[in-house]
């Protein structure tokens, strides 16, 4: 089985974001970048089910500007076998859209033919969380969202899900899509030999024309603001100070 | 324009609060049909019909709806959706596993956790955790929504719209439920509740996590947690608030232990007044806390059950 992971390039999660003083999206100019969080986690299960002999090969795909590959090769350096690059931008501040991401990924599962996709289950820039769920509608397949378990059984994987009201667990047919949460395992780092060696693995370079699909935009963005920044309040001395204020000051006890 | 309003069931209940948060964000848009699906919930359709603004409300009743599966609940929604110009739903888990199958079904965009509807295609919603707040304008014909209820309020009760069941879409087949664990609570609803009492890292374990429960209880408040609380087992992961967890707004937030990282205030950050209680003086959650107490809080957290 081949196990096909999407991982996306965005704001390193430490990083201040900041909003461009003419309104019209977040500045991306010399910020440090990284792969998406829950996407390093994806990448980390699938080299988990290659190691349980459960995968033979597992391979990297992201869609963005150029600079993407350098997701690619840390997908890569922690053990991927190879990578596909669509290269769908040329400015960092153009993103493409879950419906289009989704497209594309299709067209690549088409080619490829995995028997799952592990995708994160939101990128930590639009917080969409959508991509997944979107993919395996076009594909027709079962989806499995927010994972903190997974076990993949003959041609069904059971998958326990982190939900509003605790866990669910559900069992889906394979093919199937699975979009992983936080606590489903702790990425490793990638070692500077493996480093090494992702440098000599390869990577394909693609556009969304080679595919035949377009990946115009359904939303167009009309402005990006600051949000209301709240103000620091103040310091109270002790648990007395403490409820009296809460009582007579702000009211809410 | 008319609105299908996708209610939020959990075994046969409704969840009204959710469900009239977001009634109230969707009337702007146009006449409001509710679905309810469910292998049981008639009794949950006839109390959405109670609420102010809904016209009607359409009962789908099957065992194929029992477990919240995505996959048959997006088919039948697809299989309505040609009545509708806008498909709306609060941002639960359910809804955010089921909206985007819906919106790819359709080949429109899904538009996630709105916060404001500017007019009929165009929305605000927050990104970057909270950081920035986008406008985007859709030009889909059809509009497949999620709305962050803790912006909302709650819209009344007291109407009596029609109840019309109706059959289920055929079974997809994709997958099947194999079991639910479900923390049994008398607290009220994280995401609903006036109060949250929150636990970090800095709580230290499971067993001291029960002095912030006990401070929660006494104060009729939902207990919430970090990231870290939950990933170190001190809490279960339906308590998490934040970007990647609940988000929530009450009258009041008690942050203990908690360092206030980006990702935590993402989700409590709208809160009337925050209180923080950490040891650390230079802890970011003092930034956006209104009254904060520099303590360590296994002195100020039994004190201030004896003080309430
Ligand atoms: C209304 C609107 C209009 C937009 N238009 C623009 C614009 O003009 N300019 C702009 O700066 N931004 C724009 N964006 C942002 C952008 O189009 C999408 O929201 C974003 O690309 C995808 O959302 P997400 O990253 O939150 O995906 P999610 O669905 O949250 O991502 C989930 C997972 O899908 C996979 N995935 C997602 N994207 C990729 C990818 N590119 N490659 C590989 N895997 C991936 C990853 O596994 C990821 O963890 C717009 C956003 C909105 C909401
Ligand atoms: C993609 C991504 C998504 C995330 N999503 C979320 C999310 O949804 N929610 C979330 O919460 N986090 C999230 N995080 C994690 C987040 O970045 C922080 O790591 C986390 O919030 C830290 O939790 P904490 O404040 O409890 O722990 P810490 O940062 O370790 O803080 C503990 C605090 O306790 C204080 N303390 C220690 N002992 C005492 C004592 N005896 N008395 C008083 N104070 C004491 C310390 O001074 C410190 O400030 C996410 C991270 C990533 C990368």
């Amino acid at each position: 089985m081949k196990v096909l992971v999407p991982v996306k390039r965005v704001i390193d999660y430490n990083v201040k974001v900041r909003v461009k003083a003419d309104g019209s999206g977040v500045d991306l100019a010399n910020v440090k970048m990284s792969m998406n969080p829950f996407d390093e986690i994806a990448v980390e299960q699938a080299i988990r089910l290659k190691e349980a002999g459960k995968a033979e090969e597992v391979v990297a795909v992201s869609i963005g500007v150029k600079q993407s590959q350098e997701t690619l090769r840390t997908a890569l350096a922690m053990g991927a076998d190879r990578a596909i690059l669509i290269v769908a931008a040329d400015d960092v501040h153009n993103d493409i859209e879950p419906l289009a991401v989704a497209k594309l990924l299709k067209a690549v599962v088409d080619e490829e033919q995995p028997g799952i996709v592990l995708c994160g289950k939101q990128a930590i820039d639009n917080d969409m969380n959508a991509t997944g769920q979107m993919l395996s509608a076009l594909l027709g397949w079962s989806q499995a969202t927010f994972a903190s378990e997974l076990d993949i059984d003959g041609d069904k994987a059971v998958v326990t899900r982190e939900v509003d009201g605790g866990l669910q667990t559900i069992k889906v047919n394979m093919p199937t899509v699975v979009t992983v949460d936080l606590r489903l395992n702790e990425p490793r780092y990638a070692s500077l030999p493996n480093i090494m060696k992702a440098k000599k693995k390869p990577l394909d370079e693609k556009t969304p024309a080679d595919y035949g699909v377009d990946v115009g935009n359904r939303l167009e963005i009309v402005k990006t603001a600051e949000p209301e920044t709240r103000k620091a309040g103040i310091k109270v001395g002790s648990v007395e100070e403490l409820v009296t204020k809460l009582k007579d000051e702000a009211g809410v006890l | 324009m008319a609105v299908l309003l996708l209610a939020e069931i959990t075994d046969g209940q409704l969840a009204m609060d959710a469900t009239a948060k977001t009634v109230t964000a969707a009337k702007p848009l146009g006449d409001i049909t509710v679905l309810c699906v469910g292998a049981t919930c008639a009794a949950a359709a006839k109390e959405a019909a109670t609420i102010e603004g809904v016209s009607k409300v359409l009962c789908a009743e099957h065992d194929l709806y029992g477990h919240r599966l995505a996959e048959p609940a997006a088919d039948l929604v697809v299989s309505l959706a040609g009545d509708y110009s806008h498909i709306v739903a609060p941002a639960t888990t359910d809804a955010k596993n089921l909206m985007p199958r819906i919106a790819a079904l359709l080949d429109v965009m899904v538009i996630s956790d709105i916060t404001a509807v500017i007019d009929a295609d165009t929305f605000e919603r927050p990104i970057y955790a909270g950081n920035a707040l986008q406008t985007v304008k859709s030009a889909d014909t059809t509009k497949v929504i999620s709305v962050r209820g803790s912006v909302f309020d709650a819209a009344a009760t007291g109407g009596s719209a029609s109840v019309e069941n109706i059959g289920a879409a055929s079974d997809p087949g994709l997958s099947s439920w194999v079991e639910d664990k479900v923390a049994e609570s008398d607290r009220p609803e994280l995401t609903s509740a006036g109060i949250v009492v929150s636990g970090g890292r800095g709580v230290g374990s499971e067993d001291d996590f029960a002095m912030i429960e006990k401070l929660a209880d006494k104060l009729g408040a939902a207990v919430g947690a970090s990231r870290a609380a939950v990933d170190s087992g001190y809490a279960p992961n339906d308590w998490q608030v934040g970007q990647t967890g609940k988000v929530v707004a009450p009258d009041l937030y008690i942050a203990i232990g908690i360092s206030g990282a980006i990702q935590h205030l993402a989700g409590m950050k709208d809160s009337k007044i925050i209180v923080a209680i950490n040891k650390d003086e230079e802890a970011p959650i003092f930034q956006v806390a209104d009254y904060g107490l520099v303590a360590d809080l296994f002195d100020a957290v039994p004190k201030l059950i004896d003080a309430l």
